[in-house]
């Protein structure tokens, strides 16, 4: 371990993971470290010291280099929630393992997420949408649009593409929350088996009676070609379910809320549905919902006048990344016609988020959806009032009481 | 211009197609491909976007 270096320049460093005090804004206290070079130093709750990374061209160059690893069960690879302190080198597939292991188990999955598959899903999607808006409008005014709407848009959609079913999704909508949002690793690890459970009794249910979704493909292919084992399949469907359930519905709410903050911005994509695709990107940028990512650099790397040590704790920034004034004009404005091409939303690198198309669908569709539909929507409380997550969480609103 | 894809190296996340629609595509594995006749990315004018837009520097460009 290399805790010397990373202290020996002096002032007592941060803690890190911050909480956010505005919903769509960095934590305030990281701010100290932008302006200040690409790399700071923050301390993690069990007092490992590791370096932040905040400069954008410098954060997108660590994501792709091959020093950095994503190996979970390296025995000590970074651990910055209490949660996740036993994780007893379990590594997880795609975003816990480092290549070749990370290219096998991604090139297995990038067929049912390639380009042509997520167009095909553009018309269900909408049909959800309609659906769910039209349950809203019946029932309300006021809604939480987390749970009748930013909620179940992604639920439904995963589960459509896994070939999980839908009819289950209190159970696992909840046990997804537990697992990433739990505040001790006896209530994450609860909610992991309660999953692993849940999907090896669905794994094997398919085995017997095949179906027609990305698992039933996993599958055929374990059971013919021998490529994958039971446990694999399992520990990937869950992956992919968590992953699915905890981020696009920050970004649905996350993003309806930022639009309702920002009225002249939410005139402009109004007046012009065409900007919905770039207000995605934007939202993508300024929001963050995926506040930072976290590294363990296998060799020692320069950065600027610094030298990460082989063994070093990395966090990279992603909210400064995107809020970095060196690769944004005026970063910290919302933007709906800006060019936000290249923001680190989806992270960089070869674990850039493998459903990232199928989030941009949803949001596309989910929030230009909502914003022509329900003209007159607003926040029924003020904004300070609406609950938010913790910095440690994906980034984005509890609850999102609206009215209309 | 001459486009190169190391089609190894590709993660099939997507962003050439995205950025020069006109240029790039995935095959069936959803790994890139060019489109035929596009080696020399004359198809669209923001393929000089899309090694900055690849996550992996799976696609790279060399001459004017
Ligand atoms: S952007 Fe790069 S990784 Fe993504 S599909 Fe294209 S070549 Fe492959």
């Amino acid at each position: 371990m290399t805790e010397t270096d990373i202290r020996s320049t002096g002032s007592p460093d941060l803690a890190f993971p911050q909480d956010r005090t505005c919903p769509y804004q960095p934590p305030k206290a990281y701010a100290d470290g932008r302006g200040q070079g690409p790399l700071s130093r923050v301390e993690l709750f069990d007092g490992r010291p590791a370096w932040m990374v905040t400069g954008h061209a410098e954060g997108r160059a660590l994501l792709a280099d091959p020093r950095l690893s994503s190996d979970w069960g390296h025995p000590v690879f970074p651990v910055v929630v209490r949660r996740t302190e036993d994780r007893g080198g379990l590594a997880f597939p795609l975003i816990g393992v480092d290549d070749p292991e990370h290219a096998r188990q991604r090139r297995m999955l990038i067929p049912s997420f390639g380009v042509k598959r997520m167009a095909a899903m553009r018309p269900l999607i909408q049909d959800l949408v309609d659906r769910l808006l039209d349950d809203m409008l019946e029932k309300g005014p006021t809604a939480d649009l987390v749970s009748a709407f930013a909620l179940p848009v992604p639920s439904m959609a995963i589960c459509e593409l896994l070939g999980v079913p839908y009819g289950d999704h209190d159970f696992f909508e909840e046990r997804s929350r537990d697992f990433v949002g739990a505040a001790t690793s006896a209530e994450a690890d609860a909610a992991f088996a309660a999953l692993y459970g849940y999907l090896h009794g669905l794994v094997a249910k398919k085995q017997a009676e095949p179906g027609d979704g990305l698992l039933d493909e996993l599958i055929a292919r374990q059971l013919e070609e021998g490529a994958l084992d039971h446990n694999e399949v399992v520990m990937i469907a869950l992956v992919l379910l968590v992953a699915g359930h905890e981020t696009t519905v920050n970004a649905i709410a996350l993003g309806a809320l930022t639009l309702l903050e920002h009225p002249e911005q939410l005139e402009a994509l109004r007046n012009d549905p065409g900007l919905i695709s770039g207000t995605v990107e934007e939202l993508l940028r300024f929001t963050s919902v995926s506040d930072y990512m976290v590294r363990m650099a296998k060799e020692d790397i320069e950065v600027g006048d610094e030298t990460i040590k082989a063994g070093d704790a990395v966090v990279v920034s992603i909210s400064l990344m995107n809020r970095d004034a060196k690769a944004y004009e005026n970063p910290d404005a919302f933007d709906v016609r800006r060019n936000a091409r290249h923001h680190v939303g989806f992270g960089h690198g070869i674990h850039q988020c493998l459903g990232q198309n199928l989030a941009r669908a949803e949001i596309e569709i989910a929030l230009g959806t909502l914003v022509t539909r329900i003209p007159g929507l607003r926040l029924a409380v003020p904004v300070d009032a609406v609950p938010i997550k913790a910095g440690h969480d994906a980034q984005g609103p509890v609850e999102l009481p609206v009215t209309w | 211009m001459r486009i190169t894809i190391d089609r190894d190296r590709c993660i099939g996340s997507g962003q050439c197609v995205m950025t020069a629609p006109g240029v790039f595509t995935q095959d069936d594995d959803a790994v890139v491909a060019l489109l035929p006749g596009q080696e020399d990315g004359s198809g669209d004018p923001r393929v000089r976007d899309v090694p900055m837009a690849c996550p992996v520097q799976a696609v790279t460009i060399s001459g004017d």
